[in-house]
């Protein structure tokens, strides 16, 4: 079937006497441009192949209405997440007789960042997260990402309430 | 340069076997960053992506349970599938995102033409929601098989909108979930000025 040709059986008598003195050495640059070639791209997808993940424990859904913890107003601090990547927030709660004063805040550690970190002193202050509905997933996980950096340890993800969103238009900012 | 060709080597070969690559995904979500550091584990996650139109992803990263997990989910909607079919779901990329009724068609394509197909996403609202039944068909699999639950992922794109999001969030917590992982970008963090 396939056979091997004997190649340069007949060429030479002499030839494999004279290669055998031939150098050595080859040129090995292609072999080693090669080589570095497979090293960068194996390098550089390793490095970047894994994610990483953001924890968050959401509560246990309360059986019935007397489980539902209350906070006191002076312990509550909210942060509204409004639509165009604009955030918000005011101090206590927000009720019929009682409109606490809305600011606005910027995502930059300038912004929301100095809020939360002058209100440290407060140890049970609660960070209330209320991503209104035009607001996108970039901006909930950059502020779940200030508490990270803030080390805000009592923070809970609520829904946006209608007095919420008009408190937003009526303030006018 | 020999020294230096060995060391290039035996580099190219440690990166060749660390080395995981990433499965195909079904989708293009761009993750937003985080300064998080806690990496997603390899193994027993159950992904829920979510792209900028709404759609809804799902995959199994366990290959084991996959096959089984078709098996299911087909009995459950009176939907069977070929030996093949479960073949290609197992080999499948990483997730999926078209309904049950769909998918015997999206699995008998080859892997090629799998990847032109605009998939639509897995139906999760409240009359159709077959999201949920993957999650809970899949976490229970794989608590049998592994022993434990499974981490649940959820990858958002950075530009996606916060109502599916919390839809998805919200369906979990109806059925006792609620831990989840945000999957992210890393980021530096920077140093709180105190």
């Amino acid at each position: 079937m396939a056979e091997i040709p004997q190649s340069g059986g007949g060429g030479g008598k002499g030839g494999k006497k004279r290669a055998k003195k031939m150098s050595t050495k080859i040129d090995m640059t292609p072999m080693v441009d090669l080589a570095f070639l497979l090293l960068t791209f194996f390098m550089l997808t390793t490095t970047f192949s894994k994610p990483t993940v953001m924890e968050i424990n959401m509560p246990v859904k309360p059986k019935n209405e007397e489980e539902k913890s209350e906070i006191k107003a002076s312990n509550a601090f909210t942060v509204l997440l409004s639509a165009d990547n604009k955030i918000f927030y005011y101090d206590g709660l927000l009720s019929g007789d009682v409109k606490p004063e809305l600011k606005e805040s910027s995502y930059g550690a300038d912004g929301i960042r100095k809020e939360l970190l002058s209100r440290h002193t407060n140890p049970n202050l609660v960070v209330l997260i209320k991503p209104a509905d035009d607001s996108n997933y970039k901006n909930m996980v950059d502020i779940l990402d200030e508490m990270n950096i803030t080390d805000q340890k009592k923070y809970a993800l609520v829904d946006i309430s209608k007095a919420d969103t008009e408190l937003i238009k009526s303030s006018g900012l | 340069m020999t020294p230096m060709v060995d060391l290039a080597f035996l580099l190219v070969t440690f990166f060749m076997l660390t080395t995981k690559f990433a499965p195909e995904e079904a989708v293009v979500v761009d993750t937003p960053s985080s300064t998080s550091e806690i990496r997603l584990p390899d193994s027993h996650v159950l992904t829920v992506a979510i792209d900028k139109d709404k759609r809804i992803f799902f995959g199994v990263s366990d290959d084991e349970i996959k096959e089984e997990l078709l098996k299911q989910m087909g009995a459950k909607y009176g939907i069977s599938f070929t030996a093949a079919q479960s073949k290609a779901f197992r080999g499948a990329g990483a997730s999926f995102g078209t309904p049950i009724e769909k998918l015997p068609a999206l699995l008998s394509l080859d892997p090629e033409q799998r990847k032109e197909v605009n998939q639509d996403g897995i139906p999760a609202d409240s009359l159709n929601n077959q999201l949920i039944e993957w999650v809970i068909a899949a976490r229970s699999l794989s608590q049998k098989q592994f022993n434990t639950a499974p981490y649940i992922a959820i990858k958002g794109d950075g530009q996606a909108d916060v109502p599916t999001v919390k839809k998805v969030i919200k369906l979990m917590q109806e059925k006792n979930i609620n831990r989840f992982n945000l999957i992210t970008d890393l980021e530096t963090k920077p140093v709180a000025g105190k």
